[in-house]
Parts: C-alpha cells; sequence; structure tokens
C-alpha cells in the first residue's frame, strides 16, 4: 500500500480524494485544508486523518506520496518543502508561476530521484494519445501549421474577485485554460519556442485575461495558432481541441472524437481519406470512474511510478516546465 | 418503473462523442417548443416516464406540463439532481463553500459560519436536505416516484466513503416526497455493496450498461455477475456504447441481460425514437416467447 496525503480539499483536490479513496493500492493516510467545514465533513463521513498546518501533516503521517492541490503560488514553497523530506510529488497544473523556481524542482526531484506529475490529464485521454500516435507514425507528412483551442463557460459575468482572478496567485485564462492546450502541443508536436504575437484580452475579468490568441512557433519550427476563450458560453462545459495539418494528411481531434484525413500513408486500422474514431473506441477501463476516465488513469499511473512499476515519464516536472515557459513566452510577446 | 425511460441529455447538448453533434443539438432544441414536441414524439412510442437533470430549462417544461393536466395525465418525471455543471462552474469560482453559501436557500448559513464551532452530522445533512427541497420545487404538482442523485455526486461520495449521506438521501426522499430514492453510478457493482452495507435493500441504481463495456467500472464481466446474482433494480444507460456497435446487437445484449428492470436512452428525431422503442420492445417479445 503507497501512504497518501492530500494538500488541498478543493474541487480538483476533492475529486483527487475520491479516486484515491477508492484505489485499492492507496492507503490515504492525511488530508490538509483550511476549510473547518471539509475538515470536519472529511473526518465526520470518511474517516479521513484531517489537518489544516501541512507540515504538522507531514510530521505525523509520514505519507510515501503527496498530492498538492492548491493555488498556483503555493506549489513551489509546498512542493520544495516535501522533497526536502523526500516524498513523491503530484501536483495541480499549472506548475509554477515562474520558471526560475520550476527549474530549481525539476533538479531537485531529478537528484533526488522522486516521482514527479503534474495534473495535465488531457495526456491521459485516448483520442488525444492516438494523435500523438499518428503524428509520429509521420503518416501525416511534413507538418506545417497546428491550431491548439479551448473554449468554454468559466467566467460569463462580470463577478467578483478571487484567487483566480489575480494573475500573481496563478489567475486567468492563460495559466487556467491556456495552459492545457499548450501542454498538449508541446507534447504532440515540440515545445513552443516563441510567440510572433500575443493578444491577452479582457472580456469580463477586471485584473486577468479572459481570452489568449497567439501566434507560436515551435523548436521544431512549425508555427501555429493558439486560440482559448473561458468567456464563452455557448459551450456547456470546457472543450479542447487541436488540429495538425501536414502535407500528406490533417487531424482535428477533441476529447470525444477524432477526424483524421490520410492523402496516401494509411496507417493500421485506418483507411484513405477521412476516418473517424470515438472516445469509446479508445479509452481503456478504469477499476473507478469520476469525470472521466483520464483523472483516474492519472492517478493510477502515478501510483503504478511510485511503487516502481511503471516508468515516471509522462507529465513530469519538466515536461510541465516547459509548459511554464511557453505561458511566460506568450505573456512578454503580448506586453 | 416502466420498461423504457426517455433521458434528457439530447435537449441540453451533452453527447458523450461529439462536440458538433452537441452544438446541433443545442441549435435544434433553443426552443422549449421543440423539447416538448420530442417528449410528445417519445409519448407516442408509449414511452411516458422522462428521467431529467434539474436543468433550469426543465421549469419550463414543468410548466406545460402542469398547464396541461389532461394531455400528460400519465406522464412522470425521475428527477436526477443536482445539475452537476451548475455547482462545478460555482465551485471553479467561489470554492466550496462559497458555493454552499450561495445556493443553499434561507439564512442557514449566515447563522452556521459565525461561530467557530464544530459542524455537526445535522448540519451536513440539513444543507442536503435544503439543496434538495430547493431542486423539487420545479416539479411540484407532477408525479416524480423515483427521485436519482446524480453520478458525478454519487461517485464523488462513494469514493470518499461518505455513506452515511446515501442512507440520508434514501430516507429523505421517501420521508419528504413519498418517492423511491434512485443513484446514477458509474460505478454500480462497488456502489451496490455500500448501499447493502448501509441495508438499502434491492436500491434502484441506473449506470452505464452496453455490449462495449464503455464506462462499466471494475470491468463488463462483473455487471454480468452483479445482474445475475445480486438484488437490485437497474437501469441501463448508455446501452448503446457511445455509437461504437449497431443499435441491433446493442439493444439486444442489454434485453438478454437479467435483472435490468428499465432502459433509458435519449434521441432527438421521432425516427431514431420510434427505432430504438421498437428494438427494444421486439427483443422483449422474442425472450418470452
Amino acid at each position: 500500500m503507497l501512504k497518501v496525503a492530500l494538500i488541498g480539499a478543493g474541487k480538483m483536490g476533492i475529486s483527487h480524494l475520491s479516486i484515491l479513496g477508492a484505489h485499492p493500492d492507496v492507503d490515504v493516510v492525511g488530508v490538509c485544508d483550511t476549510s473547518k467545514m471539509v475538515n470536519d465533513f472529511l473526518t465526520k463521513y470518511g474517516k479521513f486523518n484531517c489537518f489544516t498546518d501541512y507540515k504538522k501533516m507531514m510530521d505525523e503521517v509520514k505519507p510515501d506520496a503527496v498530492f498538492v492541490a492548491v493555488p498556483t503560488k503555493f506549489h513551489y514553497t509546498i512542493i520544495k518543502d516535501l522533497l526536502e523530506k523526500n516524498v513523491h510529488v503530484f501536483a495541480e497544473k499549472p506548475f509554477c508561476l515562474t520558471t526560475i523556481q520550476g527549474e530549481e524542482l525539476v533538479k531537485t526531484a531529478g537528484a533526488k530521484k522522486l516521482v514527479n506529475q503534474i495534473g495535465y490529464h488531457n495526456k491521459f485521454v485516448g483520442t488525444f494519445s492516438e494523435v500523438k500516435k499518428i503524428v509520429n507514425s509521420g503518416a501525416l507528412g511534413d507538418i506545417y501549421h497546428f491550431i491548439g483551442e479551448a473554449y468554454g463557460p468559466v467566467v460569463t459575468k462580470k463577478k467578483q474577485d478571487t484567487w483566480r482572478s489575480d494573475p500573481a496567485e496563478g489567475g486567468g485564462c492563460l495559466l487556467d485554460y491556456a495552459s492545457h492546450v499548450i501542454d498538449l502541443i508541446n507534447d504532440i508536436l515540440s515545445p513552443v519556442s516563441a510567440a510572433k504575437g500575443s493578444l491577452l484580452k479582457s472580456v469580463y475579468s477586471t485584473n486577468v485575461e479572459d481570452a489568449v490568441y497567439s501566434l507560436l512557433e515551435l523548436s521544431s519550427g512549425v508555427n501555429g495558432v493558439l486560440s482559448v476563450n473561458w468567456s464563452d458560453d455557448t459551450y456547456r462545459k470546457m472543450s479542447t481541441s487541436v488540429t495538425v495539418i501536414g502535407t500528406k494528411g490533417k487531424i482535428i481531434s477533441d476529447a470525444n472524437e477524432l477526424k483524421v484525413y490520410f492523402k496516401d500513408a494509411i496507417p493500421n486500422g485506418y483507411s484513405k481519406g477521412w476516418n473517424v474514431k470515438y472516445i469509446t473506441d479508445l479509452t481503456e477501463e478504469v477499476d473507478f470512474y469520476l469525470r472521466g476516465e483520464e483523472y483516474s488513469a492519472q492517478i493510477d499511473y502515478f501510483v503504478k511510478a511510485a511503487t516502481g512499476k511503471v516508468p515516471n515519464t509522462i507529465n513530469t516536472f519538466e515536461s510541465a516546465w516547459y509548459t511554464d515557459r511557453a505561458i511566460s513566452i506568450i505573456k512578454n510577446s503580448s506586453k | 418503473m416502466e420498461r423504457i425511460l426517455f433521458g434528457d441529455n439530447q435537449f441540453f447538448a451533452v453527447n458523450h462523442i461529439s462536440d458538433e453533434k452537441s452544438r446541433a443539438q443545442s441549435i435544434k432544441f433553443k426552443d422549449d417548443a421543440a423539447i416538448i414536441k420530442t417528449l410528445d414524439d417519445a409519448r407516442d412510442a408509449g414511452i411516458n416516464t422522462f428521467m431529467c437533470t434539474t436543468h433550469d430549462r426543465i421549469l419550463n417544461i414543468c410548466n406545460i406540463i402542469r398547464a396541461n393536466p389532461e394531455k400528460y395525465k400519465d406522464f412522470e418525471i425521475f428527477p436526477c439532481m443536482p445539475y452537476a455543471h451548475k455547482y462545478a462552474n460555482a465551485v471553479t469560482e467561489l470554492g466550496i463553500v462559497g458555493t454552499l453559501k450561495q445556493y443553499v436557500p434561507g439564512n442557514f448559513f449566515g447563522s452556521l459560519f459565525k461561530g467557530g464551532v464544530a459542524y455537526l452530522s445535522k448540519d451536513y445533512l440539513s444543507i442536503m436536505e435544503l439543496l434538495i427541497d430547493s431542486e423539487m420545487k420545479m416539479f411540484k404538482g407532477i408525479k416524480t416516484p423515483v427521485v436519482f442523485l446524480q453520478n458525478v455526486i454519487t461517485d464523488l461520495l462513494l469514493g470518499l466513503r461518505a455513506e452515511e449521506i446515501f442512507v440520508a438521501f434514501h430516507q429523505y426522499i421517501r420521508k419528504k416526497y413519498d418517492a423511491e430514492a434512485g443513484f446514477i453510478t458509474m460505478n454500480m457493482p462497488k456502489l451496490l455493496d455500500v448501499l447493502e452495507k448501509g441495508g438499502i435493500q434491492n436500491p434502484v441504481i441506473c449506470s452505464s450498461i452496453n455490449k462495449a463495456g464503455f464506462r462499466m467500472s471494475g470491468g463488463k464481466e462483473l455487471y454480468e455477475k452483479t445482474l445475475a446474482t445480486r438484488k437490485v433494480r437497474a437501469i441501463a444507460m448508455q446501452v448503446l456504447g457511445g455509437g461504437a456497435i449497431s443499435p441491433k446487437e446493442a439493444i439486444e445484449y442489454v434485453c438478454k441481460l437479467p435483472n435490468i428492470e428499465s432502459i433509458l436512452f435519449g434521441a432527438s428525431s421521432k425516427g431514431n425514437i420510434n427505432e430504438t422503442a421498437n428494438l427494444i420492445k421486439k427483443f422483449d417479445k422474442e425472450l418470452v416467447s
């Protein structure tokens, strides 16, 4: 049994806790949150051992691994502390607020050989892994353009301020929504290396951007467009998609449906012209389901990595650092 | 429960396989009249139970049903609560406590938040009851013989080991609404274990059941074994498995499983409603003869 603790039982933290609570190889030894109401609930019903001070929790329950789901501005300090205590770390996205902080944590985790993972769950979505497979097979020919998009209804009117509306705390559409798309592009194609021009637009928010539009260049030399808007209430929930265009074909994929066109080179299981595959064909079943297979799959992967059953190669701190770097590139090019 | 239940995903642009189809549905069902027309098509096909989330737009549908008592005298609704996205979007913005403050009616939180006193079980159960009452308001005067807890909440609580909330939900729905509690889940065998342990016998559980094994956590074999050997009033949803297999093959599989009391499906067109309903009737008949 892997002894796991959680810091931050908010929206993502509670969801992770539920999946961890149902995981057969995990013993949840401690939960830390600042809300008395949440702690009392978890103690009373789930019989979780709850704390308000994570240092006290670490000393008392001595976990092997810790999930960090607090606002991004606390990531660096807490994760650094945890690595010093030699525990494996799973942290929510985005990784850090600056690339300098992130670089230090990547080095520390590597030097101490601790398993490290960031919650970019799209990597565990079947359609997107299939996109990566097709791109790597070369069947699209020379790739010359991409479009990365995400739209959804997070901020759809002027509202009261929370940490999500403060850029210094990790708020805003770029860090929240756009980071998912950038991370996918980094992974499927190659890391963002430059931005030719970026617009960070406020729609309803006063302090942060609600939309991000950017013309990006990747380290492979390919150019593409990033278009993200979290103030679009024609979407019921977040919808992320990638389009990849090459000399021999084109892919358009979201989390549910993958459409791919092959001019001539045809990989196994596909035919010439348009092909459509659904997530139902590309998803592996999980033992416990909450909100989407990918949330259980990423936790299962982390637990397996922490117990030495799989290599720690998906969503590492390092890969998330490239996303942090792209975020800062986009920010700078918008000035 | 009737053998066939009509679902509401198509009305609210919930499509698990295609964002494009989602948008097409949004456009098609922009007006309430289009929803009512489709519900009437379902009634023509002999389906008199509408299983729906407590989406804001359902209030308008309920108003139309209340205004036409003769026409809808055999019509029943199975409410499923809460409409999760409403709360999920609020939690993103306001946090868990902020969301509860916004949605729990009355002055409950005003008095509770002042003191630093510990929260008692009865406090959480009062919150639950207030939330249920506020979601049930829109159905006043309409027959709601089964009231469901939505899968995101059921499965969240299941993982958090908060079984007592299921029992409290079950008791409250019975006491206050004279109805049966139902649970929607993507983890049916695990939930059944927990409900039985909590003393809820032969519970109504709605879960994904399909030939493709899609969203059947723990595996298709475990589901088949559970249906064959345990006491549960099962409702099969996502019977088409997201569209990966032919409707005929999909319906035949579900109809031949033991212990499936009802089959839930949604469709946008009269043609599709009739096709699925007829397939269910056909395979049911084959089994009897």
